[in-house]
């Protein structure tokens, strides 16, 4: 098959190279995209079509222990949603956790080319590698649990700034990551070792050491070492009450420096704690559009069914109370909690509506589109396949009217999304599904379709029901490979793992290997990650030039 | 005359036969059922390869044989009557909503599992999980009537939500597991834990939930009590397996 292909006749929308709407070829060579190519080749008609960069999903969990148990803990939702194989593809389950390759297929159905998982703790990192290149289609990454490093936090006790700098960056390797991933920053701990406890303040410490401390470490540490995006923070407080202000706290913290702030959503809360929430996304939206050093994903709550999964132990136990349903704990070593609560999100509930409104009006009031990203949380929010109708409620404000009208009254009184009228334009949507997630996660080749950049392209009709249109893409391109044609897959394709190898100075394996011996259920010879364990995959170059 | 499907080749591996349910079959012809694709294993094959197809469905549908590796049979289905002269296999009338099965034979595990409405009669013994919810399912048998003349086994009415689940003869361990509400009536002897994990909802007061266990000579005193039993009596031949 040749590998050079030209699209003609399709309205282009490519927000880094600023082309909204214009009708232009594009041409793709050896899996990218080029200037020109001869004009014997191969052509995709896409005239009444829109052509625009694959999209990238900055923030979901497809991969590692924590999905697997989840797996596990939902064989009816698997048994309700098989997943058939076609003569290209494979089988697999779907529902809102679906199989490795149900989910590469999936994404690919949604015009999707990139995904990163979004918490994987170290120990679990040989296992996420050999999920994600079982995850077909996407091209992958996954972050790094580091926030409730025990080694990390003594380290920081101690003032060794240079050596925990050398630690970040030698675990970054270990676990072939793409940056490291705070969840609730000190949180685990104490509640794992003094019965349900949890930090409630970003300043109070616990084992000597405080959120904001471990948050400024690992903010100053990536920048000086320039990976391509900083630390994807979930923030202390997650879900409760009242929260905003320690989401506040958390993005002051990063000063000038960049920081990128997880599900904001669910960050974004009023009230009291213990009671009901109310929305403070103005307040929150108001700090990012003035400070250009956050980004953020949103974390929108979809109605229906979702699976709470999260680091944060002491919010799945808090949760689990709340659903009565049944949920799975785990522990891991000297790392990272664990806690997966299978959910509903319903209409009727006020505090279920209040967070789906919450979403909106982030989204709705955010003056930068490049830094308030498109996510559901997969599959915390809800699935991914939600991303359409998502799509929709921005776009058509109508529609939005229309789900409003179904929702808790109560709850939709105390928010201001009924004087919202802001509808998304094709090139905004283009910006906070592709655009705005490649440039936060530093992918210069993803995102865009100039020369140079990866040849993953989605091919839309155009259609006036957006749910639709985004729903299915006749033609899904990955890396030059037609995946999707007229609907159907037409071909199967691995994907690339993304990841990050910044340099350490060896003498730091010195310092760890001791807490290893003391501490860990591994040797420490067997804990970091072998290059066997990368199949495709391609190394995002760091340094302090490269931000 | 009604549908009669005999069956003519023994299956190596069980079939699953979810296509043989009332809903499906109305205005099929002959040729087209024969024609209907069914899996072997992992091989799609047609009805035909396995089944002599007779008649035309009119609401009842006869099969013959011994169908113990057939699963599915009547999985879905909402109305109609199948009746079933010989042995069948697991899955029997999985999640059906109405309508009737008729088992002569004895019928395998799983047996109108997650079941809504509708009746089964299995006139011989019945495998495990009777009316049971699939595993991770919250909620099991959710209404209708499960009536086995002779024995059934463990985690017989797992599950229960509503509805009626009467036993002949023996049920094995773990009957009502997990119950909710509802009724199970056994006549004969039940194994260990039986109602486990029981739960009443105070919230449900109307729904009877009762795991008995008497002796032979109770039985009729428990037939008084439970009113639906004497329409079952009414409506069906079933005949009481007394233990003298």
């Amino acid at each position: 098959m040749s590998s050079a292909m030209r699209i003609v006749n399709g309205k282009v929308y490519d927000p880094i190279n600023k082309i909204d709407g214009e009708t232009r070829d594009i041409c793709i060579e050896d899996g990218r995209i080029v200037e020109s190519i001869p004009d014997d080749a191969s052509r995709i008609d896409a005239q009444g079509m829109v052509i625009m960069p694959g999209a990238v999903d900055i923030h979901c969990h497809i991969a590692g222990q924590k999905v697997n148990s989840g797996r596990k803990l939902m064989p009816e939702d698997h048994k309700r949603d098989p997943h058939p194989g076609t003569p290209y593809t494979r089988s697999g389950s779907g529902g809102i956790l679906p199989s490795t390759f149900a989910t590469g297929y999936r994404y690919a159905t949604l015009g999707y080319t990139t995904a990163m998982e979004a918490a994987i703790p170290p120990l679990s990192s040989r296992h996420a590698l050999e999920e994600l290149d079982d995850t077909p289609v996407i091209d992958k990454g996954f972050y790094v649990l580091l926030g409730n490093n025990i080694f990390l936090q003594k380290l920081l006790k101690e003032g060794r700034h240079e050596e925990f700098r050398q630690a970040v960056a030698w675990w970054m390797n270990a676990a072939k990551a793409y940056t490291p991933k705070l969840v609730n920053p000190g949180g685990d701990e104490p509640w794992k070792g003094k019965r349900n406890t949890n930090v409630s303040d970003i300043d109070e410490k616990s084992n000597g050491i405080s959120p904001r401390q471990i948050i400024e470490a690992f903010i100053n540490a990536v920048t000086a070492m320039g990976f391509p995006t900083p630390p994807h923070i979930h923030c202390n407080n997650l879900g409760h009450s009242g929260n905003y202000l320690t989401t506040l706290e958390t993005m002051r913290t990063a000063g000038d420096q960049r920081a990128h702030i997880a599900h904001i959503q669910f960050n974004s809360y009023g009230g009291e704690i213990g009671k009901n929430p109310s929305s403070k996304a103005a307040e929150i939206v108001e700090y990012i559009n003035q400070h250009p050093n956050i980004t953020c994903d949103v974390g929108q709550v979809m109605f229906g069914k979702a699976a709470i999964m999260t680091a944060d132990a002491p919010l799945a136990y808090v949760l689990r109370g709340i659903s009565k349903n049944k949920w799975v704990n785990a522990d891991t070593e000297c790392e990272s909690g664990c806690g997966i609560v299978p959910f509903t999100y319903q209409e009727h509930v006020y505090t279920h509506t209040m967070q789906w409104a919450i979403g909106l009006e982030l989204f709705l009031l955010s003056e930068d589109p490049w830094r308030v990203i498109l996510s559901t949380d997969h599959p915390n929010g809800g699935s991914f396949m939600n991303y359409p109708k998502l799509v929709r409620l921005l776009m058509d404000k109508s529609f939005r009217r229309e789900e409003i009208a179904r929702v808790n009254q109560k709850a939709i009184a105390k928010t201001a999304l009924n004087d919202l009228e802001r509808e998304y334009t094709l090139n905004e949507i283009a910006i906070i599904t592709r655009a705005g997630p490649a440039r936060a996660l530093g992918l210069r080749n993803k995102g865009h379709l100039g020369p140079g950049a990866d040849a993953d392209i989605t091919i839309y009709d155009e259609m006036e029901n957006k749910e639709m249109m985004f729903n299915a893409p006749r033609y899904v391109i990955k890396s030059g490979v037609p995946i999707i044609s007229n609907h159907e897959f037409k071909n199967d394709h691995s994907g690339r793992l993304l990841h990050i190898a910044p340099e350490y100075d060896q003498k730091i394996e010195e310092t760890i290997k001791p807490f290893f011996e003391d501490y860990y259920s591994i040797e420490f010879d067997n804990y970091p990650v072998n290059d066997s364990y990368l199949h495709d995959h391609e190394v995002i170059s760091t340094g302090p030039l490269s931000s | 005359m009604s549908l009669t499907l005999s069956l003519h080749t023994l299956p190596d591996v069980p079939i699953e036969a979810d296509v043989i349910c009332t809903d499906k079959l109305n205005n099929v012809n002959e040729a087209a059922l024969s024609a209907l694709t069914i899996f072997h294993g992992k091989e799609q094959v047609m009805l035909g390869d396995f089944f002599k197809v007779q008649g035309k469905y009119d609401g009842e549908i006869r099969i013959e044989g011994d169908l113990s590796r057939i699963k599915h049979l009547g999985a879905g289905m909402s109305g109609g009557r199948i009746i079933i002269s010989g042995n069948v296999g697991a899955h029997l009338g999985a999640g059906m909503s109405g309508g009737e099965i008729i088992v002569e034979g004895n019928a395998g595990d799983w047996i109108a599992s997650e079941m809504i409405g509708g009746r089964v009669i299995v006139k011989g013994n019945a495998g495990h999980m009777v009316g049971g919810a699939y595993r991770g399912s919250p909620v099991g048998m959710q209404g209708g009537e499960i009536i086995i003349h002779g024995n059934a086994r463990n985690e017989t009415g797992n599950a229960m939500r509503h509805g009626l689940i009467v036993v002949g003869g023996n049920s094995e361990d773990f009957t009502g597991v997990s119950m909710l509400a509802g009724t199970i009536i056994v006549l004969g002897e039940m194994g260990i834990r039986s109602g486990a994990g029981m739960k009443r909802a105070p919230s449900f007061p109307c729904i009877r939930q009762k795991c008995f266990r008497h002796s032979p000579m109770l039985a009729p005193i428990i037939l008084l009590m439970c009113e639906s039993i004497s329409h079952i009596l009414k409506s069906t031949d079933y005949k009481l397996m007394m233990h003298s």
